[in-house]
């Protein structure tokens, strides 16, 4: 008996994390309406390297394995990705040895000294994708028809800081009157391993709450003043799942995924809002981005802007040399940034919002290889068309 | 026809085989030691910048902060002595008496399969126990282990230090148990291959003296393997040090407060590396964890030279000074 339920269990702790990359595949797709620019790039062209190497966040990795595979039936170019950390794809950029790195934080401006110190030029960041945070819970009083509890930041700071330490407290039930009878100890859950969800997640307490932003701060590992650590999204959620009265934060993806119940969050406009493919995106839609995209985007404005979110980005030095692979990435980005947005919903990610695009764009159009701009002639005049 | 002796008319070349071998020997155990000298080289090269800034207070705050660039290892080495010497604690006694049943007690094929099945224990990957850890053993420790200790231990003052405040299920004891169960092969084993070593003749003199069973355990066969044992557990403690990903699963992974209770979730040496590693990107926090790594080569040093000195002592005791 005992035994038939520990073989269940295991089993389906394999299943969940064999389920990440394939629960999605079978979810319908809301059609999204291409991106203007996308069609471009149809088939194989000549002298376009036929391989390359990347590494970095896990974040974006389901995408971006998605992607090269099929970039790959359709320009015949392997693009081989490794989810090694966000930290692990600067490494590769700085010292040059993958085509390009991949990031869920941007580099900082000393990275990005060291990096052009081998690039020879600056080491553009190409914003790919919106991801979202979600805050969970288990309380078991609460059935999936309960409503979802809603949090300001000024409740979620709290919590974390470890001055909120029960579901009863008074600010907490002024939000959701459900909770005045749940009196029992908040089991607080985060990252243990660096991360870019905690990157994002603390950037946005670091946003809202001043307390936050002097006592911790945000990064992808900080030092958390409560809770407990589990590594990775899958170690989050089954720490969730198997500690009642818990709270934690995992991304979107994830979240849907498993269908964890997801809080919603007080945005700057005041209003209440859940986290949604759409409403990541409009994130981003209200901010304006500097010229080399460098930005975290919590706590955006707009009252359907969800506010804990942030890009995920590609990392390439724009002074390339091999013109082989300079094609290659160049015309990768395009592709990716373009047709490749239609991915994102149905994958669970965010897609960019228009004037994210453009940037991207006005970034690729830096990278240059023998002093040449890299990108090949058709794209460059649609994008100055643009 | 009578077996020929080996020639030894070709003695110079003979002398030419011997020498070569002991070179190759050499140069084996020669290796070994330039590895490790390599290892701590490199690892105190890449330490050097948070040696020189932290100095040691490295060793004695309890502050790791990444974002304002404060290290300090405490509560990573607390949880790795904690987790590793209360995992032996309950690992050995199980794992002797388990060795004495099986060679002493049980009849031979259910001895064999016995040792078979808990040696098969080794075989299991630590991913796989830190997903039974996880998903079986943290809730069974929060809903029935912790409150049972924390209620029957909790009100006996000083002991019950160890088992207060609220139980997650994923704390040092959770860990400890985890690895006890990982280590125990390791020392079952050995100390099984030990307590077969005891001389027959030993044991028999002692049943002719007519001594009951149990004595002559007590006074022919354990202070005989008294010295291996004590040599096995240590290679268990030794695991029990490096071991990660298990660990890292059920400890809670917080670096905060070091408490008596056994009921807080900790932080290992080893799991520190594993969650931090990959994201660690300014330098002085790369560094700062590569000097962990060298903490940890400590701490297993430490360890292993107190093994040395226990075993020491073992064999100069009456009844282990006969057996060498």
């Amino acid at each position: 008996m005992s035994n038939r339920k520990l073989v269940a269990a295991v089993a389906s702790a394999f299943f969940l994390s064999l389920s990440i990359g394939f629960a999605f595949a079978q979810d319908a797709t809301p059609e999204a309406t291409p991106v203007a620019g996308s069609g471009m790039i149809t088939g194989p062209i000549d002298g376009e390297a036929k391989s390359l190497n990347g590494a970095g966040a896990t974040f974006p990795q389901v995408l971006y394995t998605t992607w090269f595979s099929d970039y790959a039936k359709l320009t015949n170019v392997e693009i081989n990705y490794q989810g090694i950390g966000s930290g692990g794809g600067i490494k590769g950029v700085t010292d040059g040895t993958v085509d390009f790195g991949a990031s869920d934080a941007p580099m900082t401006d000393d990275q990005l000294k060291a990096a052009e110190a081998t690039c020879g030029a600056p080491v553009l960041h190409i914003a790919t994708a919106l991801g979202g945070v979600v805050v969970t819970y288990n309380i078991p009083e609460l059935d999936a028809s309960a409503e979802a509890l809603k949090f300001t930041p000024d409740t979620l700071a709290a919590i974390y800081a470890g001055t909120i330490t029960n579901w009863k407290d008074e600010k907490l039930v002024a939000d959701n009157p459900a909770l005045a009878a749940i009196d029992q100890p908040i089991a607080v859950i985060h990252r243990s391993d660096g991360s870019g969800t905690s990157n994002i997640f603390t950037s946005y307490l670091k946003a809202v709450n001043t307390d936050w932003a002097t006592n911790v701060g945000a990064g992808t590992s900080v030092n958390w003043p409560t809770g407990i650590g589990q590594k990775g999204n899958a170690g989050v959620a089954g720490a969730i799942k198997g500690v009642p009265y818990s709270l934690g934060y995992v991304e979107l993806a994830y979240a849907e995924q498993n269908k964890l119940p997801e809080a919603l969050i007080k945005n700057a406009s005041g209003k209440f809002v859940g986290a949604t493919g759409d409403s990541v995106t409009l994130a981003a839609a209200g901010v304006k981005l500097p010229e080399d995209m460098r930005i975290m985007i919590v706590n955006g404005e707009g009252d359907g802007t969800y506010p804990i979110a942030g890009f995920t980005w590609l990392l390439v030095c724009s002074n390339q040399k091999d013109a082989a692979k300079a094609t290659a990435i160049t015309r990768m980005l395009w592709w990716a940034i373009h047709d490749g947005q239609a991915y994102h919903l149905k994958l669970g990610y965010s897609p960019l919002p228009d004037a994210a695009i453009k940037a991207n764009v006005a970034q690729i159009e830096k990278i240059m290889v023998d002093g040449k701009p890299a990108l090949p002639a058709d794209l460059m005049s649609m994008a100055m068309g643009q | 026809m009578a077996a020929s002796r080996p020639s030894i008319a070709n003695e110079s070349s003979t002398r030419a085989a011997e020498n070569t071998f002991k070179t190759i020997v050499s140069i084996a155990a020669i290796g070994m030691v330039i590895l490790l000298a390599g290892v701590i080289i490199i690892l105190y090269l890449d330490a050097r910048p948070a040696i020189e800034r932290y100095g040691f207070s490295f060793l004695i705050s309890s502050d790791w902060d990444p974002v304002f660039e404060n290290f300090g290892a405490a509560p990573y080495i607390f949880g790795t002595i904690v987790t590793s010497v209360l995992a032996l604690l309950l690992a050995t006694p199980f794992a002797v008496g388990a060795a004495l049943f099986i060679s002493e007690y049980a009849p031979k094929t259910i001895g064999g399969i016995l040792s078979f099945v808990i040696e098969l224990l080794v075989a299991i990957p630590s991913i796989g126990f830190g997903l039974w850890g996880l998903y079986v053993l943290a809730p069974f420790m929060r809903g029935t282990v912790d409150p049972f200790l924390r209620n029957v231990i909790g009100p006996i003052p000083v002991i019950g230090e160890l088992f207060k405040g609220p139980t997650i299920g994923q704390d040092l004891l959770t860990a400890s148990v985890i690895l006890a169960i990982m280590i125990l092969p390791t020392i079952l084993s050995i100390s099984r291959e030990i307590i077969a070593q005891v001389p027959r003749l030993q044991k028999e003199g002692m049943l002719a003296l007519g001594a009951t069973k149990w004595e002559m355990l007590r006074k022919a066969v354990l202070p005989y393997a008294w010295g291996g044992i004590i040599g096995a557990a240590m290679l268990g403690l030794a695991r029990a040090i490096g071991e990660t990903m298990a660990v890292t699963m059920v400890i809670g992974n917080s670096s905060r407060a070091i408490t008596p209770s056994l009921f807080t979730p900790g932080y290992t040496i080893a799991s520190a590396i594993a969650n931090q590693f990959t994201e660690a990107d300014s330098e002085i926090y790369f560094s700062a964890i590569v000097e962990l790594g060298l903490v940890l080569l400590l701490v297993s040093a430490v360890f292993n030279i107190i093994a040395r000195l226990l075993v020491r002592r073992m064999n100069r005791q009456p009844g282990g000074a006969q057996a060498q």
